[in-house]
């Protein structure tokens, strides 16, 4: 056997072996999660490698029910941690979108001075360890009160403070995109006699929902999946819990993992449909982006 | 006399009028998302720099002048006299690195499965961006069951045999016999840098795959005519290609890991030898509400990562020609 038939045979050998592997470790934690979200403690403990649950426990369960009902029904309060999540996400997503998107136009088709500083300070500050700014932060959302409360008591403080990470990223992912659009169809525009803001308005904006599109869920996923911010702003305050916080607070306490496991499905299926239902144009503008993580 | 000049002249103010414009909107834009990333990044920096001086308590917090005070660095003593500091900043470095290899290796060789085309490619492609997706807390959560010592998939396959479970995620050191030689290993410390790589190794594997498939087929044919073998492309052809990518995975993955917080966290709480600096400094600040020194500990991490940093651009770091 030459080495060249040699290579061939266990390379094609070894690609099918690391497929399985890679299938093994990134869709068995998904399936242990569903399951043991049906599947009663007393009976894993009893047999752990019997993984997957019955029908019957599936169309039995009341675990997602208790862990959604509020907790003056004696639930988890998951009802509630979803909705803040979701208003804080979406906050997110409006306040990112609307500053990104200007900034990203002019960044890819305008001349002005200082946008090569302003730009490469902006990528920056990206790379910047969000624990020191998270002091700072978190004294300076104390000390502002509104009323009687501190800032961040505020689920919109929240999302402000994932502007600091949401921003850049969309700027960058904006600004590639805008790039890419042809300059030919805003001159054909200009000649016709559309001022620049008119081009951008009825021109340019229209062609980018796709792009826009793209951003938004990943500044989605960010403010989602977000944990310290969550963390230090709200954890004396139950009823502004967003899911990621709310789930781990459950973790601290005596909490059976079926619980635990409903409540990592409940926070995690949004995302993966969001992110499945739209993974090609997703997956070029992580490569393209370089989302933080 | 009049008309040579009067067409240049026009268009040049015409021109530098348009340029104003130009620029006027271009600031306009530009302004408003610029104020609030810097309002919420460098005057934080900057304040951060005035916090780790000052004497702060987060029990007086209410009544503090924050501008009226003495400077001194009894903060910057204190956080460094604790006996956890120097671990924790072994912690750091050695989860940093083992995170950011652990995960671009995985990814690299994720991506060179997938490359050429198979039936159910798109599938698993699909999957392999699964860890990086599902949110943090929920990761965690799983992994924690998985390797439960009483209930969990992982010590009752590796028990199956009678033998004892393995406290993966609470053990500080574990003695491993391999050939003979018996050597002890950092389990949790261990299992929160094998978290990481299966965490982000999707993030690697998207960046590789994309320079993968800029390579010109052409290259690896004629490669293939001169009869070079799988091993011998990969050598000659693929690595050099992929070195730009790889040099920027590591600088970007790097600095991520040397400043994550709430993997380990939430793994481990930064019990079992996994303290890292982060977890140190909320503790400081959430644990033991001394905000001053959480800020001297956050800035002694940043010079930390900045002379790592300063190292690797200096020395390893190369940029992609071909980009």
């Amino acid at each position: 056997m030459t080495r060249e038939v040699f290579e061939n045979r266990l390379f094609g050998l070894l690609k099918w072996v690391s497929i399985a592997f890679f299938l093994v470790i990134t869709v068995f934690p998904l399936v242990y999660m569903i399951s043991l979200s049906f599947k009663d403690i007393p009976e894993v403990v009893t047999n752990p490698s019997d993984v997957l649950p019955t029908w019957e426990q599936i169309t039995n369960s009341t675990t997602y029910q208790d862990v959604l009902r509020s907790r003056d029904d004696g639930g988890f309060g998951f009802v509630r941690f979803l909705t803040n999540s979701a208003l804080v996400s979406f906050l997110a997503v409006f306040i990112t979108v609307f500053f990104a998107i200007f900034a990203a136009y002019a960044a890819a088709r305008l001349q002005f001075r200082g946008k090569k500083t302003i730009q490469s300070g902006i990528l920056a500050i990206y790379l910047f360890p969000a624990v020191v700014t998270a002091i700072p932060l978190f004294v300076l959302f104390t000390r502002i009160r509104i009323g009687d409360a501190p800032l961040r008591n505020n689920l919109w403080s929240l999302a402000i403070v994932y502007l600091a990470q949401t921003i850049p990223l969309a700027l960058y992912m904006l600004r590639s995109h805008f790039q890419s659009v042809p300059y030919s169809l805003e001159e054909a525009g200009m000649v016709d006699g559309l001022s620049r803001a008119q081009v951008i308005w009825r021109i340019t904006f229209p062609l980018s929902a796709p792009a826009v599109a793209a951003v938004s869920l990943y500044v989605f996923m960010i403010a989602w999946n977000e944990f310290l911010f969550a963390f230090l702003f709200m954890v004396t305050q139950q009823q502004n819990w967003t899911l990621a916080l709310g789930l781990q607070q459950l973790n601290s306490t005596e909490v059976p993992a079926t619980a635990l496991m409903a409540g990592s499905v409940i926070i995690s299926l949004p995302v993966i449909i969001l992110f499945f239902a739209a993974e090609r144009f997703l997956t070029e503008g992580l490569a393209a982006g370089g989302v933080k993580g | 006399m009049r008309a040579p000049h009067y067409f240049p002249m026009t268009t040049r103010t015409r021109r530098s009028k348009r340029a104003l414009q130009e620029e006027r909107l271009g600031w306009l834009m530009t302004i408003p998302g610029a104020v609030i990333v810097f309002s919420l990044i460098v005057f934080p920096v900057i304040w951060n720099v005035v916090l780790s001086l000052q004497q702060i308590r987060l029990i007086d917090l209410q009544s503090l002048q924050f501008f009226n005070f003495d400077a001194n660095l009894d903060n910057f003593s204190r956080v460094v006299g604790v006996s956890a500091f120097w671990p924790a900043i072994r912690n750091t470095i050695v989860y940093a690195i083992g995170g950011t290899v652990l995960s671009i290796g995985l990814g690299m060789w994720a991506a060179l499965v997938v490359r050429k085309p198979f039936r159910g490619r798109a599938a698993v492609r699909g999957f392999m961006l699964f860890p990086y997706v599902v949110p943090v807390v929920a990761a965690t959560l799983v992994w924690q069951l998985m390797l439960n010592p009483t209930f969990g998939i992982i010590n009752e396959w590796l028990t199956s045999d009678g033998g004892e479970p393995i406290r993966f995620l609470s053990s500080s050191s574990f003695t491993v016999e391999l050939f003979g030689f018996s050597f002890d290993l950092p389990l949790a410390l261990t299992m929160v840098i094998l978290f990481e790589g299966w965490r982000y190794f999707p993030f690697a594997f998207l960046f590789i795959l994309a320079r993968l498939q800029a390579i010109p087929g052409e290259l690896e044919e004629a490669a293939m005519v001169d009869g070079a073998t799988i091993s011998q492309r990969f050598r000659h052809i693929i690595m050099p290609e992929l070195r730009g990518v790889i040099s920027v995975l590591v600088l970007l993955r790097f600095i991520w890991t040397f400043n994550k917080f709430d993997d380990i966290f939430l793994l481990t709480g930064g019990e079992a030898g996994t303290e890292v600096i982060t977890i140190q400094i909320i503790d400081w600040l959430n644990g033991r509400g001394e905000i001053g020194s959480a800020a001297a500990l956050g800035l002694i991490l940043a010079a930390i990562l900045s002379v790592m940093l300063f190292i690797y651009i200096k020395f390893f770091y190369q940029e992609d020609e071909s980009a």
